[in-house]
C-alpha cells in the first residue's frame, strides 16, 4: 500500500540527502519526493509518498525519527486532506487536433501556457488520480515532454502537520 | 575575546571534559595541531588514523567517556571511516574531527579534498561541515550530546582550514536547541505493567542481554532483575560483562558460536525479557524459529530495533537503567522451580569443551590470561575465531571489561582499541587476544604503544591460517583453502625492532610463565602463541540454521 508522509525537517545544508540516502540503503521505495520551506525559512516540508505494507513503513518512520534533521513525520493517509500535484505536457498539436486538446484542456481545467507553432502546452493541477486522467487523455496527441512535481497533502480543517 | 576557530574548538572541547584525543596530523589540521601545541589536551599520535579511530573507541567503551579523534582532510578522513562504521555497529560514543579544504576550494577536487561528511552519513549518528568560525562552540557541544545521549553513536565534525584559522569572537555556547533530537527517558507505564505482569506469569524465563545494558549503565538493575524474576541470563557478544558470568544464573553467550544450554534455552523459554539487543543474524539463526515458544518483550532506547528482526509481543522504548527500575518497582521475588533445574541439567551436560592435544590449543591460551589476570583484565580482540574463543572461555565479571568489534567484525580492531583502553585506564592490565591474521592489519601501532610507554599485552593464537576463513572452507567449501594460508613474519623480532618485548611460546607448559612476565612488564608485549593449526570454534550454528541445530 502506498503511504503520504508529511516531514518536517530543518532546512540544514544535506537533509535532503540525508533522507534520500536512508531510503535507498534501507531498501525502501520513494514513489515522490516534493520539497520545500514552509512559512518558517528555517524549516522545510518534504511530502513523501512511499511504497509499502505497514511494517516496512514502520521502519521508515521510525529510521526518518533517528535523523536529528528530521523534526515531525505524520502519515496524512488515513486523514481527511488535500492533496495536490502539479503537471505540465507538452503534446504534438497541429491545426486538426489543437481544438480537441483545448477541450480536453478545458473538461480538466488545465491551463494552456505556452502555444507553439506546432506544439501546446498545458499545466493542471489535482490530484494524482486526476492528473494520471489528464495523462491518458492526451497521450493519442502524442505527448512530447511531461513533467510532474510529485504530491503535496495537508491536512483539512483544525488539524495540523506543523511543528506547533 | 577574539580568538581563531581552533582555539575556539579546544576551549570547547575542554569545556564538554574531554582531556585525551588520538589523532594524526595533515595539511588541513595544522590550525588545530598549533592550538593542541600548549593547550594541555593530552594528545597521542597513532601510527595510522584508523589506529586513532579504533583507539578513541577503546577508550570510550573502556571509561565510559565519548573517544575524540582527529585526522586531516582526505585521505586522513578516509582512514577514519573504518573506525566511525565500527563505532556506528557498536553504538559506541565518538567524536571524530577533520579536517578539510578552505572553503573557497571546496567541491572543486582540491588537493586533498574528500566529502568526508557524505562519505560518512550512513555510519554516524550525525555530522557537521562547520561554515563559519563562530559556529564551532555550538557545534561542537551538538556533537557531544548527540555522541553520548539516546542510543550513543559517532559524529563527525568537519572543519575547512579557513575556518579553523578564521577569527572569531569567543562566547559560551547557547543553550542547545535541537528540535529534532529527543533521546527517550523512562518507559511507558501501561506497557511496563504489561511487561511485569507477563514475568510474574512466565514459568521458564530467559533475560537476553546485549550491549545497550553496558551503555546504559544498568548492569545492577540487571542482576537484581535477573535474580528477582530467578531466569538465567544469556548475553550476546555486545553484552559480555552486562552480566556477571560467575553468577549461578549466567548461561554465557548466545548464538552462532554461544554456548549449547543458552541456545537451547532461548529454543524452549515461554518469556524472553530482551534488554538493549538488535536481534542480530548471528544471534537468532532461523529467524523463524528463534524463541518460538516464547512471549518477547523487547525493551530498547532506540524505537527503530522494536521489531526491525523480530516481532515483540511488549516493547518498551526508554533508557534501560530506567525501564529495568520500573520493572523492579513491579516485580515481586519468584522462586527457582523445574525450569531452572532443567537448565543447570544443560549446563552439567554441555559445558563448553576443549580436547588437549600435541600443540597449545588456542583456548587454553585463553584459560590462562583468564587465571594469571584473575579475571581483572580489560580484555580486546580482533575478528575471528581468537575472537570467539575470547568470548567462550575467558569468564567477564564486570562491565566494559570485554571490548571487541561485533557488529561490523573488524579485524585490526583490538590492538588500536587496547591502546586507547590503556590510555583510559592506565591502573588496568589490558590483553589484545588477536590472531595472526588480525594483528598485522594494525601492526604499526606498537609504534604508538612504545612511543608513550602504554604496558599493554598482545597475546597471539598463531595458527598460520585466517582460522575463521578456514573454518567456513573446511565445513561449507569442502576444505578448498583459498587464500587462507599465512606466512608471517616472526614476531618477536618485529616486536623487539618496534621497542616492545616479544616472546614466541610453543609449549603449554612455558603459557603461564610468559604470561606472568608480560603482565609484570612495563613495556608492550606480544607473545606468539603457536597454536593447533586447525582447531574449530564450536558449538557453531551454520548460518541460516535454528540455534538448537548446533554443530560440534
Amino acid at each position: 500500500m502506498r503511504h503520504t508522509l508529511a516531514v518536517l525537517v530543518e532546512n540544514n545544508p544535506g537533509v535532503l540527502a540525508r533522507v534520500a540516502g536512508l531510503f535507498s540503503r534501507r531498501g525502501f521505495n520513494i514513489d515522490s519526493l516534493a520539497v520545500g520551506r514552509t512559512d518558517d525559512p528555517a524549516i522545510s516540508r518534504m511530502t513523501i509518498v512511499v511504497e509499502g505494507d505497514n511494517r516496512t513503513l514502520e521502519q521508515v518512520t521510525k529510521q526518518l525519527h533517528k535523523l536529528v534533521d528530521v523534526i515531525k513525520i505524520t502519515d496524512v493517509t488515513e486523514e481527511p486532506h488535500v492533496e495536490r500535484e502539479l503537471v505540465m505536457v507538452k503534446v504534438l498539436a497541429d491545426r486538426a487536433a489543437r481544438l480537441e486538446i483545448m477541450q480536453i484542456a478545458d473538461v480538466f481545467r488545465a491551463k494552456i501556457v505556452d502555444f507553439g507553432p506546432k506544439t501546446l502546452t498545458l499545466e493542471a493541477t489535482g490530484t494524482e488520480e486526476k492528473i494520471n486522467a489528464l495523462e491518458e487523455a492526451l497521450r493519442p496527441y502524442t505527448i512530447k515532454e511531461l513533467m510532474r512535481t510529485g504530491k503535496i497533502a495537508m491536512l483539512r480543517g483544525a488539524k495540523y502537520t506543523t511543528v506547533k | 575575546m577574539k580568538v581563531t576557530g581552533a582555539e575556539a574548538l579546544i576551549k570547547a572541547l575542554q569545556d564538554e571534559g574531554v582531556d585525551t584525543v588520538f589523532g594524526y596530523p595533515g595539511g588541513a589540521v595544522l590550525p588545530i595541531y598549533d592550538a593542541l601545541y600548549d593547550s594541555g589536551l593530552n594528545h597521542i599520535l597513532t601510527r595510522h588514523e584508523q589506529g586513532a579511530a579504533h583507539a578513541a573507541d577503546g577508550y570510550a567503551r573502556a571509561t565510559g567517556k565519548p573517544g575524540v579523534c582527529i585526522a586531516t582532510s582526505g585521505p586522513g578522513a578516509t582512514n577514519l571511516v573504518t573506525g566511525i562504521a565500527n563505532a556506528y555497529m557498536d553504538s559506541i560514543p565518538l567524536v571524530a574531527f577533520t579536517g578539510q579544504v578552505v572553503t573557497s576550494l571546496l567541491g572543486r577536487d582540491s588537493f586533498q579534498e574528500a566529502d568526508i561528511t557524505g562519505i560518512t552519513m550512513p555510519i554516524t549518528k550525525h555530522n557537521y561541515l562547520v561554515e563559519d568560525p563562530k559556529d564551532l562552540t555550538k557545534v561542537v557541544r551538538e556533537a557531544f550530546y548527540v555522541a553520548t545521549t539516546g542510543r550513543p553513536g559517532p559524529v563527525l565534525v568537519d572543519i575547512p582550514k579557513d575556518i579553523s584559522s578564521g577569527e572569531t569572537e569567543y562566547h559560551e555556547p547557547s543553550p542547545l536547541c535541537m528540535p529534532g533530537y529527543k533521546p527517550p527517558t523512562s518507559g511507558d507505564i501501561d506497557l511496563v505493567n504489561k511487561a511485569a505482569a507477563a514475568i510474574m506469569a512466565s514459568e521458564r524465563p530467559v533475560i537476553y542481554a546485549g550491549g545497550g545494558v553496558i551503555s546504559a549503565g544498568a548492569h545492577r538493575e540487571l542482576k537484581k532483575l535477573a535474580e528477582l524474576m530467578v531466569a538465567p541470563v544469556t548475553t550476546t557478544l555486545m553484552g559480555l560483562g552486562a552480566f556477571p558470568e560467575d553468577h549461578p544464573l549466567s548461561l554465557g553467550m548466545l548464538g552462532m558460536h554461544g554456548t549449547r544450554y543458552a541456545n537451547y534455552a532461548v529454543c524452549e523459554c515461554d518469556l524472553l525479557l530482551a534488554v538493549g539487543v538488535r536481534f542480530d543474524d548471528r544471534v537468532t539463526g532461523k529467524i523463524e524459529s528463534f524463541a518460538s515458544q516464547a512471549k518477547i518483550i523487547h525493551a530498547d532506547i532506540d524505537p527503530a530495533e522494536i521489531g526491525k528482526n523480530v516481532p515483540a509481543d511488549i516493547s518498551i522504548v526508554g533508557d534501560l537503567k530506567k525501564v529495568l527500575q520500573q520493572l523492579l518497582e513491579r516485580l515481586e521475588a519468584k522462586l527457582p522451580g523445574a525450569w531452572l533445574e532443567k537448565v543447570k541439567k544443560w549446563k552439567k551436560e554441555y559445558p563448553l569443551n576443549f580436547e588437549p592435544g600435541q600443540r597449545i590449543k588456542p583456548q587454553q591460551v585463553i584459560k590462562e590470561i583468564y587465571n594469571v589476570t584473575k579475571g581483572e583484565a580489560i580484555v580486546t580482540t580482533e575478528v575471528g575465531q581468537h575472537q570467539m574463543w575470547a568470548a567462550q572461555y575467558y569468564t567477564y565479571t564486570k562491565p566494559r571489561s570485554f571490548i571487541t568489534s561485533g557488529g561490523l567484525g573488524t579485524m585490526g580492531y583490538g590492538f588500536p582499541a587496547a591502546i586507547g583502553a590503556q590510555v583510559g585506564c592506565p591502573d588496568e592490565v589490558v590483553f589484545d587476544i588477536a590472531g595472526d591474521g588480525s594483528i598485522q592489519m594494525n601492526i604499526q601501532e606498537l609504534a604508538t604503544a612504545v612511543n608513550y610507554e602504554l604496558p599493554v599485552n598482545v597475546a597471539i593464537l598463531n595458527n598460520g591460517y585466517l582460522g575463521m576463513v578456514r573454518q567456513w572452507q573446511e565445513l561449507f567449501y569442502n576444505r578448498r583453502y583459498s587464500h587462507s594460508e599465512m606466512i608471517n613474519p616472526d614476531f618477536v623480532k618485529l616486536a623487539e625492532a618496534y621497542g616492545a618485548e616479544g616472546y614466541r611460546v610453543e609449549k603449554a607448559a612455558d603459557i603461564k610463565p610468559v604470561l606472568e612476565q608480560a603482565v609484570k612488564s612495563s613495556k608492550p608485549v606480544m607473545m606468539d602463541f603457536v597454536v593447533e593449526q586447525e582447531e574449530n570454534v564450536v558449538p557453531m550454528v551454520p548460518p541460516g540454521e535454528a540455534l538448537n541445530n548446533m554443530l560440534g
